[in-house]
C-alpha cells in the first residue's frame, strides 16, 4: 500500500552544511531500505521559530515528500528521534489531499469549459459580421 | 425589571408619534425596539427599524477567492485566523464557512507543531 508522505523537519541552526548533507543523504537511504522512495528534498532555509524549541529560538526547515508504506515513516521517525540534530519533526499524509484538490480543480476546469464555450460562439459570427463592412 | 419600567412610556407617546419611537429606542436593539414595537413583547425578535447600524454579511475568504488547499506550512494564510493570543479566530467573527474552518482549524493545529505558529503569544 504506497501512500504519499510529507516529512517536515527542523534541524539545529548551527548545524554546518555538510553535515546536513549527510544527514539528508542517510535519510534517503532509510527510505529506499525500507521500499520507498523520496519525491523530493526541499531545504526551506532558516527561519525563526514561534516558539523556543530545546532552548533554540530558530532554525533550518526541510521538507521530504516520500511514497511508501506505513513501515517507512515508521522508521524514518524513529532514526529522527535519535538523531541529536534534528530538533522537531511532523509528517503527515498527503495523498488523501492530492486526490481531493485534483478533483477540485478537474470540476474547475469542466466549469471554465462549459463557461467558455458559449462565449466563443457568440464572439464567432459577431468577428466576421464587423470585418465584412471593413472589406467591402 | 428595564421592560415593564420601560413599555409605558412607549405606549403612551404612540398616538402623537407613531414612529417617532424607532429613533428613541434605536440605540438599544433588544429591549429598546422590542418593548416601544409592543406587538413584539419582551425578549422577542428586535423590530427591524430598530437598528441604526447595518452589519455587512460576511463571507468565507476560502470560497470568495477559491482557496482549496488550506496547508500548513502556509503560515502567513494561517496567521491571518490566529488572534494575538495566539488562539484560533472563532468562525462567527471571521466568517470562515463550516468545512473551510475545520480544515483551517488542523492547519493551524499542524503548524503548531512544527514550530510556524505559536501555541501562545505571538511569534517570538
Amino acid at each position: 500500500m504506497n501512500r504519499t508522505y510529507e516529512l517536515m523537519f527542523i534541524v539545529r541552526p548551527d548545524m554546518a552544511d555538510e553535515d546536513l548533507d549527510k544527514l539528508i543523504s542517510t535519510l534517503e537511504t532509510t527510505v529506499t531500505s525500507a521500499s520507498g522512495s523520496i519525491k523530493s528534498v526541499e531545504r526551506m532555509g532558516k527561519r525563526r521559530l514561534a516558539y523556543m524549541v530545546r532552548k533554540f529560538r530558530e532554525g533550518v526547515y526541510i521538507l521530504l515528500t516520500i511514497e511508501g508504506a506505513g513501515s517507512v515513516v515508521h522508521e524514518l521517525e524513529r532514526r529522527l528521534r535519535v538523531t541529536e540534530p534534528v530538533i522537531k519533526f511532523i509528517t503527515v499524509r498527503i495523498d488523501e489531499e492530492q486526490k481531493r484538490l485534483e478533483k477540485i480543480k478537474k470540476l474547475r476546469d469542466a466549469k471554465k469549459k462549459v463557461s467558455a464555450q458559449p462565449a466563443a460562439a457568440e464572439e464567432a459570427p459577431a468577428a466576421p459580421a464587423q470585418e465584412t463592412p471593413a472589406t467591402a | 425589571m428595564t421592560d415593564e419600567t420601560k413599555a409605558p412610556a412607549p405606549v403612551a407617546d404612540r398616538p402623537s408619534r407613531p414612529f417617532g419611537e424607532r429613533s428613541g429606542g434605536g440605540d438599544r436593539p433588544r429591549f429598546g425596539g422590542g418593548g416601544g414595537g409592543g406587538r413584539s413583547g419582551p425578549g422577542g425578535p428586535p423590530r427591524e427599524g430598530g437598528r441604526k447600524f447595518f452589519r455587512r454579511k460576511k463571507v468565507c475568504k476560502f470560497c470568495t477567492e477559491k482557496i482549496a488547499d488550506i496547508n500548513y506550512k502556509d503560515y502567513r494564510l494561517l496567521g491571518q485566523f490566529v488572534a494575538e493570543s495566539g488562539k484560533i479566530v472563532p468562525r462567527r467573527l471571521t466568517g470562515v464557512c463550516s468545512p473551510h474552518q475545520h480544515r483551517l482549524a488542523s492547519a493551524i493545529k499542524q503548524a503548531r507543531n512544527i514550530a510556524l505558529l505559536p501555541f501562545a503569544g505571538r511569534a517570538s
